[in-house]
């Protein structure tokens, strides 16, 4: 549960008694910032101009205790949180709690500017976190330009303390936007695979996570491989293969009612199930006699419709945003490539011509681009437009593999394999230019990433 | 001398066949699907082997696999042989039921390589009913790539990833 407010121009309102009395701040520059949560190993690349943006510890009018949850601990906490996601967009080089001092309950509405311009920071970020009478928080998000003096975002969130890391991502979120232009992504979630055990007998398991790995969760156990989730556009469930019993074939995964059911029953394997933008449909391949062709069938069942109907191998799919077109992959001209047809299956029409094998189309929630794993030689990710141009590679590894969109079409997820009997697979970030590209940590390996949209 | 020179030929192929069969058997043995023994823990030593057991196909077979080219699915002349040899046991144990595991090797990509392993699997279950055994005795499975049975990332390796694998169904 989170629920925007409204915040009130003047905090001192709505504040703690003990806020009227204006205590003084502690001197600032004197107290040194206490040292920072160690912070993740960076692997991957950045781009060299970023925007310096301080992000203090979001302050409290009083510490309270609210679910086990301190209010100051809290203010440092979504602190570094949206630190953590401004720096892994790639655009921003934050200043987090752990290297700026903190800030007292009046500056949140009244920053001292030439502070943070003393720390070359263009923008700083204030917040503030209080309970409020039924056991939930409030949370305050401030942006300021330091140089102009002027408040660039206000926004407040009502929240169950157990949602704090949400009112992080939704104060990043407001900042990325009003700075970038760009709509939103922070707040959002991926279906992945936990991957353990010897490469001869991997163990794969059903796993959730926030986008930035916060609140890891384990759907299955195990004991039967699950590969390629994709989450509901409404997060509720997630579509995936499951080897359970020894067959291959798609479930619905029911993600509050801990429930699964297949999506179609049938003695043939069905596999790389994928979800239309609305979540009515869902597509899946099929393989009959050893022929693979992809399908159509609506979310609570019912008769699939056969899309494809080629002795070529056809698999895979993904929606256009408007829900209008699919864009597949075929083998029927000799190798893997990229096609796009109508929902009903009509007018396939082959769009990679640029050399080599393309596979894994997606196609980006802005509806402008398509990403791929394109094999030649090593497997590389790369986007295209619908009708097969401007071709961009923007990976250069060994095996990257299986791209998955931001909600805003900006930013990829992947995974990448690592060569030889120890091989590993690890799941990775990379933005629309190729330059920022980020190593996701991951409780085990992962592999088959699968992003959803903004949570509302 | 023409007799000693077969004989010696006799010998040279019986010696690459010795060299093939080991070089056949993986040092890594692939997992087992649950419910499917490969019979390889009761018959040790002196043990009588089961008739129809995994292990009576194995002791009787040329090979439990055959193996295929990069994003090939035909079987070719060694594969045939392969097979009719898994016929002939099939036909004196027509009471056996057994799994065609599809397999491919890594470099591919995940979802594809499902559907090649269905592809070989079925090339090798299809083969085997042309040779008279009924296709209803044989299931079929595709691990793609999530299975290798050697896990090096050299062109060896995935030689012999890119597999169908029969395997006896255990009652």
């Amino acid at each position: 549960m989170l629920r925007p407010i409204t915040l009130p121009l003047a905090l001192m309102l709505t504040a703690a008694p003990v806020l009227a009395q204006e205590t003084p701040a502690p001197a600032p520059t004197a107290a040194p910032p206490a040292p920072t949560e160690p912070r993740e190993t960076i692997e991957g690349t950045l781009s060299q101009d970023r925007t310096v943006i301080a992000v203090p510890a979001l302050a409290t009018p009083a510490v309270t205790t609210v679910a086990g949850l301190r209010t100051d601990s809290l203010g440092r906490q979504i602190a570094e949180v949206i630190a953590a996601d401004l720096e892994r967009s790639g655009l921003y080089a934050p200043l987090g709690p752990g290297s700026v001092r903190a800030i007292t309950m009046p500056e949140v509405t009244a920053p001292r500017f030439a502070d943070w311009q003393a720390r070359d920071a263009e923008n700083v970020v204030h917040g503030f976190v209080r309970t409020n009478s039924t056991g939930g928080l409030i949370v305050g998000c401030y942006l300021y330009d330091t140089q102009l003096g002027s408040e660039l975002v206000r926004q407040g969130f009502e929240i169950q303390p157990s949602d704090w890391r949400r009112a992080a991502h939704k104060c990043a979120d407001a900042i990325y936007s009003r700075l970038s232009g760009e709509a939103p992504f922070f707040d959002s979630r991926v279906a992945y695979i936990a991957e353990s055990g010897p490469k001869g007998n991997r163990i794969k398991r059903l796993a959730i996570m926030d986008s930035d790995g916060g609140n890891h969760r384990f759907i299955t156990n195990g004991q039967a491989l699950a590969i390629s989730p994709r989450f509901s556009p409404d997060y509720k469930k997630i579509v995936y293969v499951s080897y359970l019993d020894d067959r291959v074939r798609v479930f619905i995964y029911d993600v509050d009612g801990k429930t699964q059911k297949l999506v179609t029953e049938s003695r043939n394997a069905t596999f790389a199930p994928r979800w239309s933008p609305d979540g009515t449909q869902i597509l899946y391949s099929m393989a009959i006699g050893g022929n693979t062709d992809i399908y159509r069938i609506s979310a609570n069942g019912g008769t699939p419709v056969r899309l494809t109907n080629n002795p070529g191998i056809d698999v895979g799919g993904s929606f256009s945003p408007d829900g209008k077109k699919i864009v597949f992959e075929s083998d029927r001209s000799g190798g893997q490539q990229i096609y796009t047809m109508n929902i009903d299956g009509s007018n396939q029409q082959r769009i990679s011509f640029g050399g080599g094998r393309y596979a894994t189309p997606e196609w980006s929630p802005r509806g402008d681009l398509i990403a791929f794993t394109k094999m030649s030689g090593d497997f590389r990710i790369g986007v295209m437009t619908p009708s097969g141009g401007g071709e961009r590679l923007l990976t250069n590894d060994w095996q990257d593999e299986a791209p998955t969109w931001s909600p805003n079409g900006r930013v990829l997820q992947f995974f990448r394999t690592t060569r030889g009997a120890t091989g590993k697979s690890s799941l990775w970030q990379v933005d629309l230019t190729g330059v920022n590209m980020r190593r996701l940590q991951t409780p085990q390996d992962g592999s088959d990433p699968s992003w959803g949209p903004v949570l509302p | 001398m023409t007799i000693r020179k077969t004989t010696a030929m006799i010998a040279a192929i019986a010696m690459l066949a010795v060299g093939a069969c080991s070089k056949k058997a993986p040092e890594v043995l692939p997992p087992n699907p649950d419910g499917i023994d490969d019979g390889s823990g009761g018959n040790t030593g002196g043990n009588t082997v089961i008739p129809g057991s995994q292990q009576d196909f194995l002791n009787n077979v040329s090979s439990d696999r055959i193996f295929f080219g990069f994003d090939q699915y035909n079987v070719d002349a060694e594969d045939q042989a392969t097979l009719a040899s898994q016929a002939q046991w099939l036909q004196r144990n027509s009471a056996v039921r057994v799994l065609l595991e599809g397999h491919a090797d890594e470099r591919g990509t995940r979802d594809y390589n499902i559907a090649l392993g269905e592809r070989r699997a079925n090339a090798a279950k299809n083969y085997l009913a042309s040779l008279g055994v009924d296709p209803s005795r044989i299931e079929v499975i595709s691990y793609g790539k999530e299975r290798p049975a050697e896990l090096g990332s050299t062109e060896e390796a995935y030689a012999k990833n890119r597999r169908a694998v029969t395997v006896v169904i255990q009652r």
